[in-house]
């Protein structure tokens, strides 16, 4: 039996289909990413599986339960952090910690947070304001709050995407290890082909909407753990850097209509504003033409 | 034949309180018209200072460019510039940003004939339907549409780009890009810009510029991409090239970029 399934879920917003007969099934462990472009339901998907919404048809199930509502055996990284301006990083985890854990006695539950805020290395910053660290900093914060949970899932909705290219690989490497060691089951949504085949088991495409769905997946059996350098010689992963890549602008060539429309470029140049202004007609470039070939 | 755009010599140093600081030092090179030029190097490097002098929005310490036989002295219509962040003005419409320019640049033009241009620019862009629309009805990517639009209607001799695409989610890059060469080659601009991404400098550029990392960050590399054009993706992914040239770049990235080149000779370009 799969670990989460999705059957034939569909999802409107006023009129407006999102997603329609999304059929998706991860097994135990897998890491699983999810690859699609801007606005066409991602989060959307992010969100029904996490329960934050409710599909219009079709069922989300973890673990053979059908999911109801939002709960810890979910845990979600959201792409803007989401950590609460007036507690440090302590206290933000620790927030978390208290309520799924409350049976625990404090001095365990302290020593759990603080595991956590080590994995993702930031011990020497715990009793620092959401403010006082950095994008990349932040993002590990929410990271190590949602693993402090201990869910039975993680869902990464796009949670590097608001970072710069070197802090993203950075946090890539560090995803990964912690994977590697927790083995839990993940999914990923990304628009980055290359952060998918870094991290993914599986890369699943999401086509484009009103009623996007998720097309066929791809199987990632590049040797773990990845290194990025060693990757860009591999022929596998070129082959499915390609495939990918293909698979996703051909859902994007499909999406676009041709108009006929009559346009009009009127073949004048513009004027040298340095100059004072003069009262005359638009020079047009057959005119200079002209000009050059007089000089010359 | 001699060089469309030629900077020569270029050096800036910024004062800073632990005293002067050379962000870019002996920076040369030359683009002949037509090209389709990128800067790469890691953030902070100086590309966007280089960038910032063409465009004459920064003053050169020492040095200088030459743009189609002239100096380079202050901003000016000739050179378009596109940011990273689209720098529209909220309060108007795409098309009123646009014209804003328009009506200045083609003030001997009909009222008309300025409404035709931008109305042009804009379709091509892609945002025929939405050029109505202010800036916060627009997606970032729309945004930025509305951006290259704006600098492509002056008709400007060199087109100066500055991470334009850095802030869009890597789908969105690859459509603008596309946006990005089909007006260059159909306009037939000379392009320069600034990015750190090897894939996007692969797909547009004639030449890659590697830049050494700063303080004092100079041209470390140049780097020939003689795919045929119109590219597209698909072909350039099937290409074994393009793999040896991508490697070529993050190898200058990796390990290179943190040298200056030696004065005794650069390292020769490694073609089979």
């Amino acid at each position: 039996m799969a670990f989460l399934e999705l059957k034939n879920v569909s999802k409107h917003f006023g009129g407006h289909s999102v997603l329609s007969n999304v059929n998706l099934s991860i097994a135990e462990g897998e890491f699983v990413a999810i690859v699609g472009y801007s606005g066409q339901g991602k989060t959307t998907l992010i969100s029904l599986i996490a329960g934050l919404i409710k599909p219009d048809s079709g069922e989300v199930s973890l673990e053979g339960k059908i999911v109801q509502g939002p709960g810890p055996d979910r845990g979600l990284v959201f792409q803007n952090y989401s950590l609460l301006p007036w507690l440090t990083v302590y206290e933000n985890i620790a927030l978390a910690v208290n309520q799924v854990f409350p049976q625990w006695d404090a001095t365990k539950r302290q020593a759990h947070v603080e595991k956590y805020i080590a994995m993702v290395k930031l011990s020497h910053a715990k009793d620092r304001l959401p403010k006082q660290l950095s994008g990349g900093m932040r993002q590990r914060v929410s990271v190590a709050r949602t693993l402090a949970i201990n869910p039975r899932i993680l869902l990464l909705d796009e949670p590097l995407g608001a970072l710069d290219a070197l802090t993203r690989a950075t946090l890539q490497d560090e995803i990964a290890s912690i994977w590697q060691s927790e083995r839990k089951t993940v999914v990923l949504i990304t628009n980055s082909v290359d952060e998918a085949l870094l991290l993914a088991d599986r890369i699943i495409p999401l086509t484009i909407g009103p009623g996007a769905t998720l097309g066929d997946s791809v199987p990632v059996t590049l040797t773990r753990p990845r290194d990025r350098t060693a990757l860009n010689h591999d022929p596998e992963f070129k082959r499915l850097r390609a495939l990918v890549t293909n698979q996703l602008l051909g859902f994007n060539a499909a999406r676009k209509t041709s108009v006929t429309k009559k346009l009009i470029r009127p073949e004048i140049l513009p004027e040298d504003l340095d100059a004072p202004r003069v009262n005359r007609p638009p020079r047009r470039p057959d005119e200079e033409k002209r000009e050059s070939i007089q000089i010359a | 034949m001699s060089k469309f755009l030629e900077i020569s010599q270029l050096v800036k140093t910024f004062p800073t309180p632990k005293g002067p600081l050379t962000v870019v030092r002996d920076f040369d090179l030359g683009v002949k018209k037509g090209e389709f030029i990128t800067l790469i190097g890691h953030s902070g490097c100086g590309k966007s200072t280089v960038l910032s002098m063409v465009a004459g929005l920064t003053e050169a310490t020492t040095g200088g460019v030459i743009l189609a036989g002239k100096e380079v002295v202050g901003a000016g219509p000739d050179r378009g510039v596109v940011f990273q962040a689209p720098c529209l003005l909220p309060w108007l419409t795409a098309f009123e940003n646009v014209m804003m320019g328009v009506d200045q640049a083609y003030y001997t033009a009909s009222k008309l004939e300025r409404r035709q241009i931008a109305e042009y620019y804009l379709t091509i862009v892609g945002l025929g339907e939405a050029m109505h629309k202010r800036p916060g009805e627009l997606s970032q990517g729309m945004r930025q549409r509305c951006g290259i639009a704006r600098a492509f209607a002056l008709s400007p001799k060199m087109l100066l780009l500055d991470e334009p695409f850095g802030m869009l989610d890597s789908l969105t890059k690859y459509e603008l890009q596309d946006v990005l060469l089909d007006l260059w080659q159909r306009d037939q601009k000379t392009a320069l810009m600034v990015t750190h991404d090897v894939d996007e400098a692969l797909y547009l550029s004639d030449r890659v510029v590697m830049m050494t990392d700063g303080p004092e960050a100079t041209v470390g590399d140049i780097l020939e991409v003689n795919f045929e054009r119109p590219r597209t993706r698909k072909q350039l992914l099937e290409d074994p090239e393009y793999y040896r040239l991508r490697e070529y770049l993050l190898h200058f990235l990796n390990e290179r970029s943190h040298h200056r080149p030696g004065k005794a000779g650069q390292p020769a370009l490694a073609h089979a």
